[in-house]
């Protein structure tokens, strides 16, 4: 028997392409690439079979010159396979992007796990600075109310009193302002931190 | 006689034609139909199995057409113990699957879609252990996976499409390898009958052999979920609806692990790919339980657990000796019948609570004790209580791997121990969190917080336990315990499996004929 060199590279460039179209996130690819492979192998299989001869029919033929029957059997029975499971392929196509507006694999679990834990070591660093901002802010006031104090102590009395006394309740609001912000921007940080603690919870984003 | 064989094949597919030409309608008659096919086929191969066990491998010829050149079905004590079980296991969870729909008012859909596909499945399993033709085999893995693509995205829920898209698309690459597979078979023998290529590739090249060899072994590797191959399972699987889960976990797996038993036992004896196997075992068996400690939801941790038990199996199948493969054949026997009803308890929580992770679950032990027994029971089983069947099980492959000596099958040896605490922790966390701590908020057993924001389906959850659905599930976890006391006749004839499978003569001559 000789080699047939043609249709092996012919199935060896199908296979080829079908595998780089299945490693593709579309699923439309997948699809594509799921046909092109099977079409690989089915030509592959009709070559393992042996030389081309004639139609195997039993009485209209020598037996001896016939074709192999058994592959081109095999063959019909994967087309068969591969076209039903091509249109299962396809209606799920279908559905995930009824559903989601795609036909993109999405991310597993495990994967999403990962990704949100990567986040969360994020969103603890974040917390973290706003704390020590939040830490500094109150002591940067603290020095400027001691120092009000200092002054308001060299500067005897008298007039100024009352006026420095608003001045000081302006800078005590400001302070109270400026502390709540700073703590709501914390809770804040920490309610998106235990959202992703569960991958279930947070879903995809 | 010998056309009984097919039975176990033919019965299902032919009720799901029956229940597809039915649609919807006769709901009683339907899910009567679906019992009794899988109740006659649970007696079929029980008859085969006796039948075989006395008097060596049955064969019939598909079409009439004679052994190597036609397709046929061989019935040996291998196929027909998987069978057996199998059979067994199918029937309990298709009672399951119709109290749940009675009880859930389910109309329509469960009958219409599930059940036709779930027999198609059936009958792809079936056709799988009695295949004696790679080229059969293909076409059941086929059935198989066409049926399990169909119950996997059961309802086309958002969850379910993401994990069938994994799960189809390892299918889709797994078949085309098989194919592939297959063309590389048939160029270097020219024939695909399982008895004629044990006959022809003991004078093939080496090299040639060892391609065939790990090109099947890759692909029949992707089925069983083994080690590298793994990572499409825990993802695919949880989802499914619980009964489909049940049966994929006992299964699919299993019909992997049966392909490599008769590849490396029938088509390869003694090959180099044997030391291959190990290392994959141990990997396989190491993986996949640090995975199911890392997991808080039940079913995912099962799923864990599932992939890395298949290392037990490949592991007395690398061995390659009698007690080795005797006692992979044991432990597949149990861990079918274990996994599926653990799978089928974890249905029942949920039915129960609305969730299965362990975070959001507590106090079942008070408000449910006899899904807490139910639960108990295999998950110990699982993980190797003495005097159950999967310490048996590992006990088996341990001596196995104990007498068989050396560096590697002693490792082996410790990894399997390893595992087994590292499942009886896994399992006794979930023990303790979702049963025996106090309820987390709540009424007991009720779930903590609620599943909405998940944007999964929305689960009924319901308090009322139809009989006939505890039945199934205690039925099966009896099942289970039953391995042990019958641990005696059961070893004895996992021993007489595995001598038959080393023999490789009575497989052939039963399929060729005594003269070749």
């Amino acid at each position: 028997m000789s080699i047939a060199l043609l249709p092996l590279a012919a199935s060896g460039t199908l296979i080829a392409t079908g595998v780089t179209l299945l490693l593709e996130r579309s699923l439309v690819r997948v699809l594509a690439g799921v046909i092109v492979l099977g079409n690989g192998i089915n030509l592959l299989i009709v070559t393992a079979g042996g030389d081309a001869g004639s139609p195997p029919l039993l009485g209209r033929f020598e037996p001896e010159r016939m074709a192999d029957p058994l592959p081109q059997a095999m063959v019909l029975t994967a087309i068969v396979i591969t076209l039903g499971v091509s249109a299962f392929l396809l209606a799920m196509v279908h559905r995930s992007w009824q559903l989601t507006g795609s036909d993109e694999v999405q991310d597993d679990t495990e994967d999403r796990r990962v990704r949100l834990r990567a986040r969360r070591g994020e969103l603890v660093d974040a917390v973290r600075a706003r704390r020590e901002a939040y830490r500094r802010l109150v002591a940067e006031q603290r020095a400027e109310l001691a120092g009000l104090g200092t002054e308001h102590a060299r500067h005897a009395q008298g007039a100024q009193d009352a006026q420095e006394r608003a001045q000081r309740k302006r800078l005590r609001a400001r302070q109270r302002e400026s502390r709540r912000e700073m703590r709501q921007a914390i809770r804040a940080e920490r309610e998106r931190q235990a959202l992703a603690i569960d991958p279930e919870l947070e879903g995809d984003d | 006689m010998e056309s009984v064989i097919s039975v176990p094949v033919l019965l299902p597919l032919l009720a799901a034609g029956v229940k597809l030409a039915i649609g919807g309608r006769l709901r009683r008659l339907q899910s009567l139909i679906s019992v009794v096919t899988l109740a006659v086929t649970v007696v079929v191969s029980m008859l085969l199995l006796v039948e075989v066990d006395a008097h060596g491998p049955m064969v019939t010829s598909l079409g009439g057409w004679p052994a190597p050149l036609g397709i046929c079905l061989v019935a040996d004590r291998l196929s027909t113990l998987m069978l057996v079980v199998s059979s067994s296991v199918t029937l309990c969870v298709m009672a399951y699957s119709v109290v749940n729909a009675y009880a859930d008012q389910e109309h329509d859909a469960p009958m219409a879609i599930f059940h036709p596909a779930f027999l198609v499945m059936i009958a792809g399993v079936a056709d799988a252990f009695l295949s004696g033709d790679l080229f059969n085999l293909f076409v059941a893995f086929e059935m198989l996976l066409s049926g399990s693509y169909v119950l996997l995205t059961f309802g086309g829920t958002l969850s379910r499409i993401r994990a069938g898209a994994t799960y189809t698309v390892m299918g889709l690459a797994s078949s085309m390898l098989f194919l592939f597979a297959l063309a590389i078979v048939y160029a270097a023998t020219g024939t695909l009958s399982i008895a004629q290529l044990a006959v022809r590739f003991a004078t093939l090249d080496v090299h040639v052999k060892l391609l065939v060899e790990l090109t099947l072994l890759l692909t029949f590797a992707i089925k069983a979920a083994i080690f590298p191959m793994s990572a499409w399972l825990p993802d695919s699987y949880p989802t499914a609806p619980a009964p489909a889960t049940a049966v994929f976990a006992g299964l699919l797996t299993k019909v992997g692990v049966y392909s490599i038993i008769r590849l490396e036992a029938l088509l390869f004896p003694g090959g180099p790919v044997a030391t291959l196997l190990m290392y994959v075992a141990l990997a396989t068996m190491l993986v996949g339980v640090l995975g199911a400690v890392a997991q808080t939801d039940i079913k995912r941790m099962l799923s864990f657990t599932l992939v890395s038990h298949i290392g037990y199996m490949v592991f007395g199948v690398a061995l390659s000796t009698v007690q080795g493969l005797a006692g992979a054949v044991f432990y597949v026997v149990h861990h079918i019948t274990v996994q599926t009803s653990l799978f089928l308890v974890t249905g029942l929580i949920e039915r129960r609570t609305g969730s299965t992770s362990v975070n959001r679950l507590g106090g079942l032990m008070r408000a449910t004790p006899l899904i807490a027994v139910l639960f108990f029971v295999p998950a110990m089983n699982l993980s190797g209580i003495p005097p159950m069947s999967g310490f048996l099980g590992k006990l088996a492959l341990v001596q196995a791997g104990l007498s068989e000596g050396g560096p590697l099958p002693l490792t082996l040896v410790a990894a399997g121990l390893v595992t087994s605490l590292l499942t009886l922790y896994a399992v006794a966390k979930v023990w303790g969190k979702a049963f025996w701590r106090a309820p987390q908020g709540g009424p007991a057993g009720a779930v903590v917080e609620s599943d909405e924001s998940t944007g999964a389906d929305a689960i009924v959850t319901t308090t009322a336990m139809p009989a006939p659905l505890l039945g199934a599930t205690a039925a099966l976890v009896a099942l289970g315990l039953s391995f042990t006391v019958l641990a005696g006749p059961l070893s004895s004839l996992a021993e007489r499996t595995a001598g038959e499978l080393m023999a490789r003569d009575p497989y052939i001559s039963a399929v060729l004929g005594r003269g070749m």
